[in-house]
């Protein structure tokens, strides 16, 4: 694992986080079965994952960097470039459409001033469309962080969007 | 209304999630304790087949003919994997059951398990899913400290570990052999079969792939005996209780336990108080994204995955969306492939070319540019695309196409001779 100490991982990981991945990945029979869970924790510690990650990633579990870039790359709630501090992924399948997902994803444009898939100038949200988040009966809805939220109207787009301002300044 | 024994949902309250101490005093791990003394891994297995369940992730295959390809008795290590990816547009209730009773699936987990003889069992959760996933990993641990996992489980010399597997987000990993390759952390598009999971599975072991609702009515089952189980569906044919997860234009979206065979009227009117805004009811997908129209004609029939066959459609994962009259069903089509072409994996050109195209004629079509030719050419993939895919995305992604053309044909022709979508105000 010598590759490992030689790079400064604090900002991708954690030591603690860093030293059971590493002994976990010693145990099991199949380490790379870890790749979605190291890619989780960088994201969640990092915010996104980095070129650095991946090569992270692919050095705890003995794997080259491509190996872990085709999987970081195929699924959508991993971040391989920089997003906003809340990204707020909005349901646009069908669903949370017939309650109006088009009006709530207008207006979040409009209120936040940026397209799918771009950050705001001060950094604080990205947004996303998202395939179905499993919220069909609170349609339509919003996941931010792992929380749900729905049924969205504008105004309680709104409210949301003071609430996480708020605890970004926090 | 149906009488509606309440079985996977005794013991839910909204909001609650029911761990061991509610779950064991009203009856949970009595199965396992039961069975895990009394039956062989075989008896089990014969008494599924009895029961005639079916799988409720979507494809509705029997679990116990399943199980019966299962290579039970061969030695060496074998793998029980739970498909808790639930990403189809309209299905929830896996959520809604793991939010409720996690213990319920341990359950059901370790007596599959020792049922096909596996020593290890994954559950493959969805991203979307992380509070589910701690109530699972919670209830894992409890079920371990109790001494149903782990070594020599209740004495019985059997030996069961269970791990919760994290997701990150694509709907393709809920196809099973998508799902075995994000387990092993390799690049999930669909495997070749055969060999099937059964043969060459996780690790390249046999290994079994089942839904969550499916896992979890095995204990009641093993409690309640196969007659009990078919006679809680309405319908002959069919056999338990199915969650119903109710979305779309209906006033009450809740998900229900509701007897297999329930009539689509009495799922619309009864459960979901009717149509929204005092609408009239138009079209609805019986069984998530990829099941074909239902329309008003419909209203009578049983939801089961016999009586939905007759009618061109199927039962799916009984996720019924609805919608009412002013709903324009290009644009719901066009909605439901703009979904399945962004989820393809790309695996095989069929679905990867097939979808962009039919969602590329749904929008000439939609947006009122659209020309005879371009309703023949969509009739045209129907037949290039529907078994001709490397899985059954694609497939499943032409449903509701299927669905269009028969149903909604004078619709299409409307967009084409108005210029317009009819609906668009």
């Amino acid at each position: 694992m010598t590759p490992i100490e030689q790079q400064t991982t604090d900002h991708l990981l954690d030591e603690q986080a860093l030293s059971e991945f590493i002994q976990h990945a010693g145990e099991i029979e199949h380490p790379r079965e870890m790749i979605i869970d190291v890619l989780r924790a960088i994201q969640s510690h990092h915010g996104w994952v980095p070129d650095e990650g991946v090569e992270l990633t692919a050095a705890i579990l003995g794997l080259t960097p491509l190996e872990v870039e085709e999987i970081a790359t195929f699924y959508d709630k991993i971040y391989r470039r920089p997003v906003g501090r809340f990204v707020i992924h909005l349901c646009d399948s069908v669903c949370c459409w017939t309650r109006g997902a088009e009006e709530i994803a207008a207006h979040l444009q409009k209120t936040l001033n940026i397209e799918f898939g771009q950050t705001t100038a001060d950094g604080l949200f990205t947004l996303l469309p998202s395939c179905c988040l499993g919220c069909c009966g609170i349609a339509p809805a919003v996941m931010v962080k792992q929380q749900f939220y729905g049924p969205l109207t504008p105004e309680k787009v709104d409210e949301l969007i003071a609430a996480l301002r708020q605890e970004g300044s926090a | 209304m149906s009488q509606t024994t309440q079985v996977l949902f005794k013991n839910r309250i909204p909001g609650k999630t029911v761990f061991l101490k509610e779950f064991s005093a009203n009856g949970g791990y009595q199965g396992l304790k039961a069975a895990i003394q009394t039956m062989t891994p075989l008896e089990i297995r014969e008494l599924v087949k009895a029961a005639a369940l079916r799988g409720r992730g979507g494809a509705g295959f029997p679990t116990g003919v399943k199980w019966g390809f299962f290579p039970a008795d061969k030695p060496g290590i074998k793998y029980l994997v739970c498909n808790c990816d639930e990403m189809e547009p309209g299905t929830y209730k896996d959520g809604v059951l793991l939010q409720a009773d996690p213990h319920q699936l341990i359950e059901g987990m370790i007596l599959s398990a020792f049922a096909l003889q596996t020593q290890v069992g994954y559950i493959f959760i969805r991203y979307a899913y992380e509070k589910q996933a701690e109530n699972l990993r919670r209830a894992i641990a409890e079920a371990t400290q109790a001494g149903y996992l782990g070594k020599n489980i209740l004495g019985s010399g059997f030996d069961f570990e269970l791990h919760v597997h994290g997701s990150a987000g694509r709907y393709i990993l809920g196809e099973e052999t998508a799902l075995l390759n994000g387990l092993e952390g390799i690049r999930p598009n669909p495997r070749l079969k055969p060999p099937f999971p059964a043969v060459r599975g996780l690790f390249g072991q046999p290994t079994t792939v089942n839904n969550v609702e499916t896992i979890a009515n095995i204990p009641h089952i093993v409690t309640g005996g196969a007659e009990w189980f078919k006679d809680l569906a309405l319908t002959p044919e069919g056999s338990g209780t199915k969650l119903f997860g109710l979305s779309g234009h209906l006033n009450r979206t809740e998900c229900f336990e509701l007897p297999v065979g329930i009539p689509l009227r009495e799922v619309v009117e009864t459960y979901g108080r009717g149509m929204w805004k005092n609408k009239q009811f138009k079209a609805c997908l019986p069984g998530g994204a990829s099941t074909p129209y239902l329309t008003r004609e419909h209203l009578d029939v049983p939801l089961d995955f016999t009586s939905l066959e007759k009618v061109g459609s199927r039962f799916g994962t009984a996720g019924v969306t609805a919608f009412d009259e002013d709903t324009c069903m290009v644009a719901v089509t066009l909605n439901l492939i703009r979904f399945f072409a962004r989820e393809s994996c790309g695996w095989c050109t069929p679905c990867r070319d097939g979808l962009t195209m039919v969602r590329w004629l749904l929008e000439m079509l939609e947006s009122g540019k659209g020309t005879p030719e371009h309703l023949e050419l969509l009739k045209g993939q129907l037949k290039n695309i529907s078994g001709t895919s490397f899985c059954a995305l694609a497939e499943g992604a032409m449903g509701p196409v299927a669905g269009l053309l028969t149903h909604f044909e004078q619709e299409i022709v409307d967009h084409i001779e108005g210029g317009r979508c009819p609906f668009s105000k």
